[in-house]
């Protein structure tokens, strides 16, 4: 029988992680590069709550509470920003808005 | 006394008052308020006199502080004021001249489209020098020294509609300027030696400074004094300083003013007493600076020229007296000469006011029989100056000749050059009387026929009165009958006549009792040098009068007899001031000018390069690491993706984890 040890977990959260990183580098649609920063903030989650188990700590599961949150307001003002965007173009293409250029 | 504050206040107030009504208020009525007002200073300055007089001999200080000026840390300086014998005296001839030269004024500037701006700033004058006179401290001193330097600026270019007189107000202040560093640069040391600015800690404090330092402090303050008080080698400004209206030469570049260096010197006269022989270079400036602005004086053709280096050379008598240490008889001559020269001031104003402003003393001649009192009056200053007894004058310059002639070894020599320049006093004093009030009526004459007296430069000092008739719409025309000026000019003629005849008693040198100016101001010196002995002084003073004498008799020889070829006496070299101004000019224009040149592309190449050098490198900079900005969101995804791995590769290999 296979243990299910918090390795496995970790795996995982790897795994998520870097198909959001390599998501956001990659796509062009600001909606998609957006569920991939969710991608790697839930990537984050999961190992929090992994290693919490396993050091039988609290402290990770209540992390995870902040996270929540702070990815709940962060869609707020991130989607705001999106229907902005698209309200004033055709489109949406992340490369299009590069107007703070140095 | 709390009656102080008002001495300067109500100058003040009267300068206020004449700034918001004086253009309402018009001609004469403008005047007459400045007059009151400076009048009311004199009858406080009276009553405080009184007060003082009251006193014991050794308790004649007043002082009154109104609040604290500049509180810094251990740095602080009131608003107060001193009063004792020295400042009081200052006082009240300051106060009472003014007050005439005021009266007069009203007279003088009758007509003029800025009659009350007159007053306005012969107000100003009056509050600042009374505050100089009256300030508690160096500070509050050097308020009221830059106060009555920017007043006679504004007099001076007071017509500045042309161009001469503005140039000749521009030159006053910037010469001045250069006297004021020492006097700067002097409070700071006297602040770093003393700790205090105060005069009255000073002077106790006086005796415990090293004698180097106090002879620096001296030459500092001495520096300033040369500046205000128009000695060699920056007194080039006050016979410019003519350029103003005659009542402000005779207040503050006669009366006043320029007696501010003798002044500030008495007042640091405990210094004074530790500096060694910076008394010495005092005593020998003003010696010889006495008989060169004699010289110059006489070759001089404008009747006010004549009177400023008159005025310059008798600034350096004081100046004698103060270096030798008899500050009694420079302040005694201060007193007298500010009765007798604003008397010749205005004197000559009513005559040039009777010349429609023709200044030229060869266009004038027989005016006695036009101008009786003003003739009469400057007879009377005329001797007085000269130094013919019992006037005041010849009182004051013999104690400072006496003074000089006992101090030390080189007192002869300074004595003799002071008898020079009384020979040459009497001599281009008499020359102006005689050429103004005697002989032929020289403005009926043709214009290009041959006039009395020559000299080089003419052209120069000519076009300047020239201007200023055309300025001011007069014209002397040949048939123009000269009239006497009115009663506002004539009663301050008058007192100020008297108070020169009988000026001479404020210190008689008889008995004990009769030096009651000595005895007044003793309190406030602290180390007085004494006059010769009885006899010697009998000796100096009937070589003075047939000095004198002689000087008078000279001048009546070449310019009423016409024994002596005039132009013989009146070299180009002598009028045009032993080319004193050239050279400056030529200084300045020169080298000067390729110095500030130079100056100025040091700073614009050198400090201005290293500035901007630096900003623009680090602008070119700037624009090499704006190329790092993209502008896309997911290069800076990727390089947030980087710098963690970065980091993170850098913690595991790095920190032994």
């Amino acid at each position: 029988m296979l243990q299910l040890t918090e390795s496995w977990y970790l795996v995982l959260a790897a795994l998520i992680f870097t198909i959001g990183a390599v998501g956001l580098l990659i796509r062009r649609n600001p909606l998609v590069m957006f569920m991939c920063v969710e991608l790697m903030l839930n990537a984050v989650n999961l190992s929090f709550v992994a290693f919490a188990r396993s050091l039988d700590d609290v402290a990770g599961q209540a992390i995870v509470f902040f996270v929540l949150v702070l990815a709940a307001a962060e869609v707020v003002v991130g989607l705001a920003i999106i229907v902005a965007i698209l309200r004033r173009r055709e489109g949406a293409d992340a490369d299009d808005v590069s107007l703070m250029r140095g | 006394m709390d009656l102080i504050w008002l001495v300067p206040a109500l100058p003040l107030f009267g300068f206020a008052l004449l700034v918001v009504f004086g253009r309402r208020l018009g001609d004469p009525l403008a005047g007459w308020l400045g007059t009151a007002v400076v009048g009311g200073s004199f009858a406080v300055a009276v009553k405080l006199f009184t007060d003082l007089l009251a006193l014991p001999a050794d308790e004649r200080v007043l002082t009154q502080k109104l609040w604290t000026w500049i509180p810094v840390g251990d740095f602080s300086v009131d608003i107060g004021f001193l009063v004792d014998p020295l400042s009081i005296t200052m006082c009240l001839f300051v106060t009472g001249i003014g007050a005439l030269i005021h009266l007069y004024s009203i007279g003088y500037m009758k007509g003029d489209p800025d009659f009350s701006k007159f007053f306005v700033y012969l107000n100003l004058f009056v509050a600042s020098m009374l505050l100089l006179v009256l300030g508690d401290n160096l500070l509050l001193t050097f308020l009221g020294w830059e106060g009555v330097g920017a007043c006679s600026y504004f007099l001076i270019s007071f017509w500045f509609t042309d161009e001469a007189n503005a140039s000749a107000g521009k030159k006053a202040f910037i010469t001045n300027r250069v006297g004021d560093v020492g006097f700067m640069v002097g409070t700071f040391l006297v602040w770093f030696t003393v700790g205090s600015l105060n005069f009255l800690d000073i002077g106790a404090a006086a005796s415990n400074v090293a004698a180097g330092t106090a002879t620096a402090i001296a030459l500092l303050f001495f520096v300033g004094a040369v500046g205000k008080s128009a000695q060699l080698p920056l007194f080039v400004w006050l016979p410019d300083a003519m350029a103003g209206p005659t009542p402000v030469s005779a207040l503050i570049h006669a009366a006043t003013m320029v007696t501010a260096g003798v002044y500030l010197i008495t007042r640091l006269n405990p210094i004074m007493a530790e500096a060694g022989w910076a008394n010495d270079v005092v005593a020998w400036v003003g010696a010889i600076t006495a008989l060169v602005a004699a010289t110059i004086a006489v070759a001089q053709n404008d009747i006010k020229k004549v009177l400023a280096y008159s005025t310059v050379s008798q600034l350096g008598y004081m100046f004698l007296a103060v270096g030798t240490q008899t500050y009694v008889a420079g302040v005694f001559h201060m007193v007298t000469h500010a009765f007798f020269k604003a008397l010749l001031f205005l004197g000559s104003g009513s005559v040039i006011l009777a010349m429609a402003h023709e200044q030229d003393m060869r266009r004038y001649g027989n005016l006695r029989k036009y101008l009786p009192i003003t003739f009469a009056t400057f007879v009377i200053g005329w001797l007085a100056i000269a130094g013919v007894p019992p006037l005041s004058g010849f009182w004051s310059k013999d104690e400072i000749l006496a003074g000089a002639f006992n101090a030390g070894p080189a007192g002869p020599v300074l004595w003799a050059i002071g008898l020079a320049t009384a020979l040459l006093t009497a001599f281009y004093m008499s020359r102006q009387v005689f050429m103004t009030f005697y002989g032929e009526e020289r403005w009926r004459v043709e214009e290009d026929a041959p006039v009395a007296a020559g000299g080089g430069g003419e052209e120069a000092t000519d076009a300047e009165p020239a201007e200023a008739d055309d300025a001011h719409g007069h014209h002397l025309t040949q048939d123009h009958t000269p009239t006497e000026s009115p009663p506002t000019m004539t009663i301050p003629l008058v007192v100020l006549a008297v108070l020169s005849v009988v000026g001479g008693a404020l210190n008689l040198p008889f008995a004990d009792g009769l030096k009651r100016l000595e005895h007044w101001l003793a309190p406030t010196i602290v180390e007085e040098h004494h006059l010769p002995g009885a006899g010697t002084l009998w000796v100096l003073a009937i070589i003075a009068v047939v000095v004198a004498i002689a000087g008078i008799w000279f001048a009546a020889q070449v310019y009423l007899r016409r024994r002596v070829e005039a132009s013989r006496l009146e070299p180009p070299v002598l009028a045009n001031g032993w080319y004193i101004d050239a050279a400056y000019a030529r200084l300045v224009d020169g080298p000067g000018r390729a110095a500030f040149q130079g100056t100025a592309d040091f700073d614009a190449k050198v400090v201005d390069g290293a500035v901007n050098g630096i900003a623009s490198g680090w602008r070119l900079l700037g624009s090499k690491l704006r190329l790092a900005q993209p502008g896309f969101v997911r290069s800076y995804a990727l390089g947030v993706g980087v710098g963690a791995v970065l980091l993170l590769a850098f913690i595991v290999t790095r920190m032994n984890l």
